[in-house]
């Protein structure tokens, strides 16, 4: 990994006065750095492994399988066949989708509308949103609530609660406010309305932040477990979240996992399969967005 | 950009020049406000783009606020056909559900347990992200720092429940390591549901989730100290550990106050559901935090006036922590956590 810097004397970025690091400085650093790395990527890699192993290949190996001998999809076609976990997938994938894109419709809008200092009510609203920062309601009242308002076993119990970040909010709100006024101002003179203007000038401006945020609330959404835990009973509508807890923690098997076997007792390849299918969208999505969060998300944040 | 920014009023820079006069100075009352009906032609798209998000908050979160009111009776969920129905039929009681909460043991097991968890994640956490975030700064090599820093967010990603299935599939008892040891004729230690390691197993597993994520911040501080400041002192003969101590380490000063300040106004909070999740494995001695006994005494329990008296002195308490450690933080100097704006 530091071969890099090893063979070159002078690495063409190093500033002139700043002395090339010592072996020792430099093993160092490769080790830390090395085991951090390592630390993230061998369970993945072992857990992505077995889910792929066959039963033989496991029982070979004692267990979690860390060297790769034979590919099988057997544990994928089960989950995918259409049993409880087939439906925990759907199911988190709507909540996912539909939450993500009422919340970014919520946060743009508020954000835009919190924008412009010296606006009717702007002090006042703007305390108000961020008075949620100091005041936190508590648990029980929240379940009184959700309960109350008759979402229990619904699963806008799952995207209501949380369906504006504030601080989402804020670090949107401070893009928006970076983008020179002078462009709002001609569009305001060409007789654009505030509608327009968002929609036509400050969105395509805020690509990089709202992919940002949006990632933010579609993980938010894709990682729900407490609150199913709290309002969601019927177990048709479980999240992958709960049906991962219950399942691979707690170890009670999925009711008819997967109409192929339902007398099958769960393998590990089964267990770690469910493992894959709930990092994946987040490990698949991620990297593409990653390149946007100093831009989109430390600016905003540090100014807001 | 930075020179028409200058020209601009500073506070205003959304506001339309040409309606609004710049607001610098304070101008009298009277001459800078123009009519209310006037602002309401110019403002109401605002206004409605605004209204979805306040009314949002005022549902599920100020509502809840307002009913706090359980903790100061003896609630019953069967008096009414709804929680908002019982919550007014039933009885006040006062302050009974607080005495009964600062009588119960349990309850300040659980305070201890939150406390020192969060006394030994400050020790042993906190200054992880500002060291990893120096190394990876002092990476030469653009590609290699990019491929090290999307390894190590990825995990913050992850839900607890991920989280924690990772660690017992590593660390557990029919986990790799386990397996490994097992192999090797030596038998495994317990690491998953020992009570008197969970303090270093969650905290380890924070670290794990939260480490390369952490950094962040820390990475933007460093990139914003003025490289002239190390040309001058190497110039002036300091090696690369005085530049560290003299010039990295007071770079990143205000974020690390900034970030102390954040830590100790959410003491009470130390995460929710890694503690609930391994609550079970551990047992109640030492896994059960504020936010758990909470969790156990309302929901689970069905005494709601009960739980919701504990996390209403949850919530004041930590309050009042914040409130604090801001005005510390501006009696140091330092911008805070929220400044007038």
């Amino acid at each position: 990994m530091t071969t890099d810097l090893r063979t070159r004397r002078r690495h063409p970025n190093r500033p002139a006065w700043e002395e090339q690091p010592g072996v020792v400085a430099q093993t160092a650093k490769g080790t830390v750095l090395t085991a951090v790395v390592l630390a993230v990527l061998i369970p993945l890699w072992v857990v992505l492994l077995t889910s792929l192993s066959s039963r033989e290949t496991i029982n070979a190996a004692g267990g979690l399988v860390v060297v790769p001998r034979d590919l099988d999809f057997s544990a994928y076609r089960i989950i995918f066949s259409g049993g409880q976990i087939t439906k925990a997938l759907l199911v988190s994938t709507l909540v996912t989708v539909g939450g993500t894109a009422l919340s970014l419709v919520l946060t743009v809008l508020a954000a835009y509308g919190l924008s412009r200092p010296g606006s009717l009510l702007h002090r006042g609203l703007l305390f108000y949103f961020l008075l949620t920062f100091l005041i936190y309601p508590g648990l029980v009242p929240q379940y009184l609530v959700v309960t109350g308002l008759g979402l229990k076993d619904s699963l806008w119990s799952l995207i209501l609660p949380g369906a504006l970040s504030v601080f989402n909010l804020v670090v949107v709100r401070a893009f928006f406010q970076n983008i020179p006024s002078e462009l709002l101002d001609s569009a305001r003179m060409d007789g654009a309305g505030e509608f327009r203007i968002l929609w036509r000038i400050v969105l395509p401006l805020s690509k990089a932040v709202i992919a940002v945020v949006g990632l933010f609330y579609a993980v938010g959404y894709w990682n729900v477990w407490f609150n199913a835990l709290l309002y969601i009973d019927d177990n048709e509508k479980f999240p992958i979240q709960r049906i991962l807890q219950s399942y691979i923690l707690a170890g009670q098997a999925p009711q008819n996992a997967g109409t192929v076997g339902s007398a099958l007792p769960p393998t590990l390849a089964i267990k770690m399969a469910v493992v894959v299918v709930t990092v994946a969208p987040i490990a698949l999505i991620y990297p593409f967005i990653q390149r946007h969060f100093t831009r989109g998300v430390i600016v905003g944040a540090i100014k807001g | 950009m930075s020179s028409d920014q200058a020209s601009r009023p500073v506070v205003a820079p959304g506001a339309p020049a040409a309606e609004t006069p710049p607001r610098v100075r304070r101008a009298p009352k009277k001459a800078r406000r123009s009519p209310l009906r006037a602002r309401l032609r110019r403002d109401w798209p605002l206004l409605v783009m605004v209204a979805p998000g306040a009314l949002l908050l005022a549902v599920f979160h100020y509502l809840p606020v307002l009913g706090n009111v359980v903790a100061f009776q003896d609630y019953n969920p069967y008096l009414g056909d709804s929680p908002l129905g019982a919550m007014a039929a039933s009885p006040f009681i006062g302050l009974e559900n607080f005495r009964e909460l600062f009588a119960d043991p349990a309850f300040w097991d659980a305070l201890w347990n939150t406390l020192s968890i969060t006394a030994f994640q400050l020790v042993f956490f906190f200054p992880l992200p500002i060291a990893l975030a120096i190394v990876l700064n002092s990476i030469m090599s653009s590609r290699l720092r990019g491929f090290v820093q999307t390894v190590v967010y990825l995990p913050h990603f992850f839900s607890w429940v991920l989280v924690v299935t990772f660690f017992v599939q590593m660390l557990g008892g029919a986990g790799l390591l386990s397996q490994e040891l097992r192999d090797a004729g030596i038998s495994p230690p317990e690491i998953m549901s020992n009570p008197d390691t969970f303090i270093v197993l969650v905290t380890a597993e924070a670290v794990w989730k939260d480490l390369g994520w952490g950094t962040i911040v820390f990475l933007a501080a460093l990139a914003a100290v003025d490289p002239n400041l190390y040309e001058a002192s190497a110039v002036d003969g300091a090696g690369p550990l005085r530049r560290l101590w003299h010039i990295t380490l007071p770079g990143l000063r205000p974020v690390i106050v900034l970030l102390l300040i954040l830590r100790l106004g959410d003491a009470l909070s130390v995460g929710f559901e890694q503690f609930l999740l391994q609550r079970d494995a551990v047992g109640r001695q030492a896994a059960e935090v504020l936010d758990t006994f909470v969790y156990h005494q309302a929901i689970a329990t069905g005494d709601y006036g009960f739980g919701a008296a504990a996390g209403l002195f949850k919530a004041l308490v930590g309050l009042v922590l914040i409130l604090a450690a801001n005005k510390f933080a501006h009696a140091l100097g330092e911008r805070g956590v929220y400044s007038r704006s």
